[in-house]
Formats: C-alpha cells, sequence, structure tokens
C-alpha cells in the first residue's frame, strides 16, 4: 500500500503540471498581466490603411489610463482615427467589474493560439463577442475579434517586443469595418485629372486598417484626465 | 515699347472701375473667411457627414482641419471661376473702350505699329490679371494662414479624401496660381480678341463674360455625349487643371508621397492647351487689328 501511495502522488503531480491550464485560468492570467499598467503614454508612428483615404505617416501619442480610457492624438497634423480605436488597449477588454462567460475554442491551426470567446453577461454591453487568441507559453494575445452593437467587428493584431512583460505590444495593426465613401461633385469642387478611377465595387466594405508603430512607452507614470477630453 | 507700357498700365490703374475687381476679390475672400471662422465646424460636418459613424472627429481635429490651407483651397474653388469675369472687365475695354473714346486712331497716328500697340495693350492687360492674382493670393493665401494657422491640407474628392503634410502645401500654391495665371490670361486674351472688333467696350465685356458661363457650364455638364465631343476642347474645361497639383499619388498602403502630383501629364496637357488658346486668339486679333480700318 505504502509503495502504491509513494508511486501514485509524483505521478498525480506530473500529470497535473502537463494538464493544459483551462480558458479561465488563462484568462485570469492575462488580466493579471495586463493589470500591471495603470497607465502609458506611448509614441509611435501611424499608417492608415483606408481605401478611401490618402494619408501621410503620422508620429502619434497614445495615451491610456485605467479602467478604459484611451486617445489616440496626432501631435500636430491630421489623422483619421476609426471610431473603436479605443479597443487598441487589450486592456480594455477587461476593464470594469464587468463579468463574462468564457468559452474555450481550442488551439488555432498552424499558429497553436488558444483560442477563447468571452461572452459578456451584460445584456446592455457595447461588445457582444470577443474572441482572443493567446500565446499561452507567454501569455500574449497575438490576435483579437470583437464584435460590437454600434461600431461592427474590430480585429487586432499585435507583435510584441520589449514591452510583452506587461502586455504591451510594439506593433499593433486595428482592422475595422468602412462603408461606401461618395461626396456629390458640387460640393468637392473636383476636378477629373483623367486618373483610372478604382472599380466602385471593389471599394465597397473593404476594411480599413491602421497601424500603430511604438517607439517606447512611458508606464505608470501618471497621465492626467485632461488628455481624454 | 516700355514707356508704351507704362503709359497703359496707368490709364489701367487710373481707371476706378479698374478697382471694383479687387474690391470684389476681397469681399469674397473675407465673406468666405469669416463664414468659415464662425461656423467653420458645420460646413466640415457636411463634408465629414458621410464617414462620422467610422471616425472620430472631436473638436480639435476639426479645428485643426480647419486651417490656413484648407480654407484657401476653398476660396479659391469659388472665386477661380468667377475671376474670369473680373478680367474681362479690363482686358474687353482694351481696345473698345479707345473706340470708345475716339482716342484709338490717335494713339495710332505715333511711331509705333499697330502690331506693337496692340502687344502692348494685351501685356497690360495680363500685368493687370497679374496684379490681381497676387492680390488674391496675399488675401486668400497668406491672410488664411494668418487667420487660421497651418496645417496638414485636407482635399476632399468625390471618390476619397486625400491629406497632404503641411510641409508639402506651399509649393502646390506657388504651382496652382501659376498655372492660374495662364488660364486667367486665356480669357483674358478671348475679351481682348472681343475687344478689336467693337467700338464699345460694354460689347466684348458682355461677350466673354457669356462665353465664359456657357463654356463653364458645358465643361461641368456631366452628359457623355459632351464628355468626349465637346468638353475636351473648351478652353474652360482646362482652365480647373490647377486643382490637379493638389491630387497626391500614393503607396499601396495608401500613404501619400510627399512630392507628388496625381496625373501631372494631364496637367501639362491641360497647360498646353490653354497656351495654344492663348496665342490663337492674340494672333486672331493681331490679324483682325491690322485689316482694320480704324475710324474712330
Amino acid at each position: 500500500m505504502k509503495r502504491i501511495i509513494l508511486l501514485t502522488v509524483p505521478f498525480t503531480f506530473f500529470m497535473l503540471s502537463l494538464r493544459a491550464q483551462t480558458a479561465e485560468e488563462i484568462i485570469a492570467l492575462v488580466k493579471q498581466k495586463s493589470d500591471k499598467v495603470n497607465d502609458y503614454e506611448a509614441k509611435g508612428k501611424l499608417k492608415t490603411n483606408v481605401v478611401f483615404i490618402k494619408a501621410p505617416v503620422a508620429t502619434v501619442k497614445v495615451y491610456f489610463k485605467k479602467p478604459d480610457k484611451l486617445r489616440i492624438k496626432n501631435e500636430k497634423g491630421i489623422s483619421f482615427i476609426p471610431k473603436g480605436s479605443v479597443n487598441v488597449n487589450l486592456g480594455n477588454i477587461f476593464a470594469g467589474n464587468a463579468s463574462y462567460d468564457i468559452i474555450d475554442g481550442g488551439k488555432e491551426p498552424g499558429t497553436g493560439l488558444r483560442i477563447i470567446k468571452l461572452l459578456p453577461q451584460e445584456e446592455n454591453a457595447e461588445v457582444v463577442l470577443s474572441t482572443l487568441y493567446i500565446d499561452e507559453k507567454q501569455l500574449l494575445i497575438k490576435k483579437a475579434k470583437t464584435t460590437t452593437k454600434e461600431n461592427g467587428t474590430f480585429e487586432l493584431e499585435m507583435t510584441y517586443g520589449k514591452y510583452a512583460e506587461y502586455g504591451l505590444a510594439d506593433k499593433v495593426i486595428f482592422s475595422f469595418n468602412t462603408k461606401d465613401y461618395k461626396l456629390p461633385k458640387g460640393v468637392t469642387f473636383d476636378y477629373d485629372d483623367g486618373t483610372k478611377k478604382e472599380d466602385k465595387n471593389k471599394l465597397k466594405n473593404k476594411k480599413g486598417k491602421i497601424e500603430i508603430t511604438y517607439s517606447g512607452y512611458s508606464i505608470n507614470k501618471g497621465v492626467p484626465d485632461s488628455v481624454f477630453e | 515699347m516700355w514707356s508704351l507700357l507704362k503709359i497703359e498700365l496707368y490709364k489701367i490703374f487710373k481707371r476706378p472701375r479698374t478697382y471694383i475687381a479687387f474690391g470684389a476679390a476681397a469681399a469674397i475672400v473675407f465673406l468666405f473667411q469669416a463664414g468659415l471662422r464662425f461656423d467653420g465646424k458645420s460646413y466640415l460636418d457636411l463634408m465629414l457627414s458621410n464617414i462620422d459613424d467610422a471616425f472620430d472627429f472631436d473638436d480639435s481635429f476639426k479645428d485643426r482641419l480647419l486651417n490656413g490651407y484648407f480654407i484657401c483651397f476653398g476660396i479659391l474653388n469659388i472665386l477661380l471661376i468667377q475671376m474670369p469675369l473680373l478680367v474681362a472687365l479690363v482686358a474687353g475695354d482694351a481696345i473698345a473702350g479707345e473706340a470708345n473714346m475716339g482716342t484709338l486712331r490717335l494713339a495710332l497716328i505715333r511711331p509705333v505699329s499697330r502690331t506693337q500697340y496692340l502687344l502692348v495693350k494685351f501685356l497690360a492687360s495680363v500685368i493687370y490679371t497679374l496684379i490681381l492674382l497676387i492680390w488674391l493670393a496675399v488675401l486668400a493665401l497668406f491672410g488664411s494662414m494668418l487667420l487660421f494657422g497651418v496645417n496638414d491640407m485636407t482635399v476632399f474628392r468625390a471618390g476619397g479624401i486625400e491629406v497632404i503634410s503641411s510641409g508639402d502645401v506651399l509649393w502646390r500654391y506657388f504651382a496652382a496660381f501659376g498655372y492660374a495665371a495662364v488660364a486667367l490670361t486665356a480669357v483674358a486674351a478671348l475679351a481682348f480678341l472681343l475687344s478689336v472688333f467693337a467700338e464699345n467696350s460694354i460689347g466684348p465685356i458682355v461677350a466673354a463674360m457669356s462665353i465664359v458661363v456657357v463654356f463653364t457650364i458645358l465643361s461641368e455638364m456631366n452628359i457623355p455625349i459632351y464628355d468626349k465631343t465637346i468638353r475636351p476642347y473648351l478652353f474652360t474645361t482646362h482652365m480647373v487643371a490647377w486643382k490637379g497639383f493638389f491630387y497626391v499619388k500614393s503607396t499601396e498602403e495608401g500613404i501619400t508621397i510627399n512630392g507628388s502630383v496625381g496625373n501631372l501629364p494631364a496637367i501639362l496637357k491641360s497647360l498646353s492647351v490653354l497656351v495654344i488658346y492663348i496665342a490663337s486668339f492674340l494672333a486672331a486679333a493681331i490679324w483682325v487689328f491690322r485689316k482694320k480700318d480704324i475710324l474712330s
């Protein structure tokens, strides 16, 4: 009997260590990581890639403050910032005390990323569904899809570097839905310079993207509320 | 030749009606600037209404968008359509006004050839046009820059929005004003040609204005049958090509390329059409004037 117990206990511990973490555990650990950041100010370059907008690369500052304040500011020039860009900070998914159901979606073929879906329990929540693609080893969200009531679906793709320990990305690609753009010629005083026009059907319902490449973060140094007004 | 030109310029700038154009241009610019100063955001709301559910447009965004470069572009869009009428006021009067006053025959008694006399008259009209454009540039461009500041320039087009870096804008305005000078010279040449036929300045002024208005309407109408048959040959179609300097090229990712022009060959083609029109109007004026029996 003693022998059996001596053999069983280490085996049980070994099996437990091999057991994959549950979706709840992963979410808790990811949230724990993002909780380390109370606020940040980050500098970066913003590229706008929307089919009907031509714009230069802009130098921007991104401000974040718990629980869910986020502002992308072009300090000098003009940038078209999409609605819902507040989701650029993934910590916002876990913002406040909102509770959600966690559904394990298994692993993504090819990348091995763990797919976890978050369903807010609150009926009037703006976010309907968030699907996270998580690197289990590093506890980093690599991709996310968020479906909202008002502002369509957003997708995020993150690349991490030296701020990975805080769960902050070095590069974020934020994709969002855009509508067809059209203004009457009488309003724009447009001149037809003979340039070949894009196929109208191609322009319809195309996804827009903004890409922010961060050059540095200043974490937990305090950000005044006035920045978000 | 120089002294003759000085006399012609003196005659133009001595007349009170010459300054009507300067006053009208100043009034339009001032009204436009004042309107956008006090209610520019409503105007922007209209321009952005198509995409305001996809993007965040807060007050600071609108303040930046409503900068001097943007305002000046709006002014030029409106004013450069009216400017030909102001130019016709002087160019249409150049020869017909002399005939009306009975001084044309007297002027030609001097030891100056008719061609020389006509060229000097035309040159004086062109100088007036250039001064009017410089006046417009000072008020519309530098005035707006002073009142509204500078920032990246946003150009709203029927099919999209183009943002030009602030450092890449000023040269485009100089190019656009240079182009507008040629375009208005074409109108001056037309009014000047009509002036040769008349004994009274009202006729050529009204005729030149009417031609510009009718041609502009034909140029702006989007009727397919006219697009390839009439429109390409009207000088008014090519007068608006100055806007092409504010259309930029972009990379595959939609990043604007500094210093680029969307379709430079199209602008140069339009410019050459205008030059041909100027040369043709002027040559026709000289030809008619040399053969004309001057009775007044």
